[in-house]
């Protein structure tokens, strides 16, 4: 094993350089990407299989999601199998405050709906903002009570939420007499992002607006991942996930940053939902089910656990074999005469990649360095908070008192 | 249990309101049984009948958790699969029909029975060698994420076979009653489930308490180590308790299967319900997960059944995950979390 200081040294003398120029490429390639599209579709072999722009508004969604997520369970090593709580109160936010659906009353604020329309209408823009505010707010009421819980039943108990929250708003068409959530149909239309009359919707380079404007989100969530990962911060959740005993111990406040870590990840599902809905016009409960939890991880898994620019390749790749991926897969099969659909296995698909990157690339696609390490030499994972320590069969480091 | 009163004693605010939530389902319970006696009686039996099956499942869980510290997630589905294989066996093979005897219904039940379950305990055990046994001395997350995925590739496999609808057995067991006592009624097809659980679970006991792999399984979900130390096969241990809970997970998805209709993805939701029945009674004990899996099934029952207040089968998954989360933040080892493990 290398020394901490000559790992730091790594770390600090990465080829910032190269980084950045890498980077900036990604950036610039991302920005233009409509305009090249077109063209890049018309190539031989790969044109089929280049993504549209607003399938890329899609896959830039889930990326995002995959990135918030990677905060909690990369960086923080907390499983969550509940992120589409998130999603969902991001995009009901969206859909309470920038929709016509509490039509008993009518309030405007800076909105791309005509004026007096009935409903709430605030602007897309704060709404983005108020959504993912939400949605820490869930987050940290989720968390407070769960968090201390040892790390498989945290799993179970975000997983619970997650299937709640869905279940809640397709039942939450009459609560008390109230209807919150419209029930199944879900909430539509949503408003359109825009700035006064010019409303993205209605423009006729509709996706290009859309797309950029994901754009912009994801690279503020990369930027801000950037700022977490080498923060105070960053570091005390790298210390709770390898040793939470030892972090304790040394003075790092566990629950509050272990919530910290889940308020955060909350606040960019949120974000990302209350876009997509904005996008898609729409929240419907049909979209927020435990599958979304477990693909948002796949993305995570396959990029590699704790590693920005991994999970968002991961979440590139999923994101778009989901959206148009595998359609256009299953049809090139189809055209050789296979009777094969592979859109309907997708789920098993992402089983599959899970399972295989777990057994013989745990550390993902581009492994983040001191993940490697920890998968290499293990962490000490029995927590202190172990919901055992009443005694029973898990208690292994005590004796039989 | 003089810590236990110790404990009761000094009980916390959240111990307050935890038993606070219980006084008021005792409440609303009563209150429903008053209204209606034999209503009441009815609805508890079909929750008792579910809970048994629930049982079943939920001693799956408990044994792997016992022994690994695994959530194994795969269990449900490899229930859902089993049940549908039930099916194909059934319908197809035996092609049994409400027109046939009862020997022959009898005998091809238990040839099910059999078939369906060292099938299927060979399938879990595959599962385990395949998907778990590299993993084991990886991050605690790293096997939990895993039987997530296989729990998915199971699902599918049902998916390819089976397709996406409902499969269900004919009405071969008379739906007649057993009993009927001033409008308490229990049905043959009800029975039947009790018939197959309740001897699988004096077997199951018999088997961990009293043979010699029962008695490794025991110590080696109490120390691996140590087990090993003193001589005992830990990879054969694992496979007998995947191989159990296997054979299970089989005969849960027949008894299933002759109640009610199942799909590729039932055993995703049963599998979640089956779980909070073994948290609930107190992970890794196995009178536990079947204590617990009866309540939920009685809770279950009360709430789809009852008139009086009761939310509905809308809300039922959000019960039975309430109760879950209730149970992880004030009472994380379970019912009968501090008994010895294994039931014994």
């Amino acid at each position: 094993m290398k020394s901490v200081s000559e790992l730091a040294g790594e770390v600090r003398s990465g080829g910032t350089g190269r980084t950045y120029a890498i980077v900036a490429a990604l950036v610039v390639l991302a920005v233009i990407y409509p305009e090249i599209v077109e063209s890049l579709q018309d190539l031989p072999l790969i044109g089929d299989f280049i993504p549209r722009t607003d399938s890329m508004v899609v896959m830039i969604v889930f990326t995002m999601m995959a990135v918030g997520l990677n905060v909690v369970v990369g960086y923080a090593g907390l499983l969550d199998l509940g992120y589409v709580a998130f999603y969902a109160a991001g995009a009901y936010t969206a859909g309470w405050l920038a929709s016509g659906h509490f039509e008993q009353v009518s309030f405007e604020f800076l909105s791309t709906a005509p004026a007096g329309a009935p409903g709430i209408h605030i602007s897309m823009w704060l709404v983005l903002i108020i959504a993912g505010v939400f949605t820490t707010i869930v987050g940290i009421l989720i968390g407070l009570p769960t968090l201390r819980l040892r790390g498989d039943y945290l799993a179970i108990v975000t997983l619970g939420f997650g299937e709640i929250v869905p279940q809640f708003v397709r039942n939450g068409d009459s609560i008390g007499g109230f209807d919150l959530t419209n029930g199944t149909f879900g909430i539509s239309p949503i408003d359109s992002m825009g700035v006064g009359d010019f409303v993205f919707r209605t423009e006729s380079n509709r996706a290009e607006l859309y797309y950029w404007t994901a754009v912009g989100l994801l690279l503020f969530t990369v930027f801000c991942c950037v700022r977490l990962q080498n923060s105070r911060l960053g570091r005390a959740w790298i210390a709770i996930r390898e040793d939470e005993t030892a972090a304790a111990a040394m003075g790092v406040p566990l629950m509050r940053t272990k919530t910290w870590s889940y308020a955060i990840g909350a606040f960019f599902g949120g974000v990302a939902g209350a876009f997509y809905a904005s996008f898609k016009s729409g929240a419907f409960p049909a979209d927020f089910f435990f599958n979304i939890s477990v693909f948002l991880l796949c993305m995570v898994i396959l990029g590699g656990i704790g590693s920005l620019w991994g999970v968002i390749l991961g979440g590139m790749i999923l994101g778009y074999l989901n959206i148009e991926g595998l359609a256009t897969i299953g049809s090139k099969i189809q055209e050789g005469g296979l009777d094969f659909d592979p859109t309907k296995y997708q789920f098993g698909i992402y089983g599959i990649i899970i399972v295989t990157m777990m057994l013989f690339r745990p550390t993902g696609l581009i492994p983040e360095r001191r993940h490697r390490i920890e998968m290499e030499e293990g962490v000490h994972d029995t927590p202190m908070y172990d919901v055992t320590h009443e005694g029973t069969l898990t208690d292994r480091d005590r004796g039989n008192d | 249990m003089a810590s236990a009163l110790a404990r009761l004693r000094a009980s916390s605010v959240t111990d307050k309101i935890g038993l606070s939530l219980v006084g008021l389902l005792i409440f609303w319970l009563a209150v429903n049984f008053v209204k209606d006696p034999t209503e009441f009686v009815n609805v508890g039996l079909i929750g008792l009948t579910n809970g048994s099956i629930y049982g079943v499942v939920a001693l799956g869980y408990t044994l792997v958790y016992g022994i690994l510290q695994l959530i194994n997630f795969a269990h449900g589905d490899v229930f859902a699969l089993s049940g549908l294989f039930a099916s194909t066996i059934i319908v197809s093979v035996l092609g049994l029909d409400t027109d046939s005897s009862v020997p022959v219904i009898v005998g091809g039940m238990l040839l099910t029975l059999v078939v369906v379950m060292s099938l299927f305990s060979i399938v879990n055990a595959t599962i385990e060698r395949v998907a778990y046994k590299p993993l084991r001395h990886a991050p605690r997350l790293a096997p939990l994420i895993t039987a997530i995925g296989v729990s998915f590739i199971v699902q599918n496999v049902a998916l390819a076979f089976y397709g996406v609808n409902f499969r269900s057995v004919p009405n071969f067991i008379p739906t007649s009653d057993v009993i009927d006592i001033g409008g308490i009624t229990y049905t043959w097809k009800k029975l039947t489930a009790i018939l197959i659980v309740v001897p699988l679970l004096l077997l199951l006991t018999w088997f961990v308490r009293t043979t010699r792999q029962g008695k490794a399984m025991r110590a080696v979900a109490q120390d691996r180590e140590a087990s090993a130390m003193m001589g005992i096969d830990v990879n054969r241990t694992i496979s007998v308790t995947f191989m159990i809970a296997g054979a299970l997970a089989g005969a849960a998805g027949i008894v299933y299967l002759l109640q009610f209709n199942m799909r590729y993805d039932t055993g995703f939701e049963l599998g979640l319900i089956a779980f909070t029945a073994a948290v609930l009674g107190g992970i890794g004990n196995l009178t536990g997960a079947v204590l617990g899996a009866i309540i939920i099934g009685l809770i279950q029952a009360f709430n789809e059944g009852l008139t009086w207040l009761a939310p509905g089968s809308d809300w039922t998954r959000t019960i039975v995950f309430g109760i879950l989360i209730l149970i992880l933040v004030f009472r994380p080892e379970g019912l009968l979390g501090e008994r010895t493990p294994e039931g014994a």
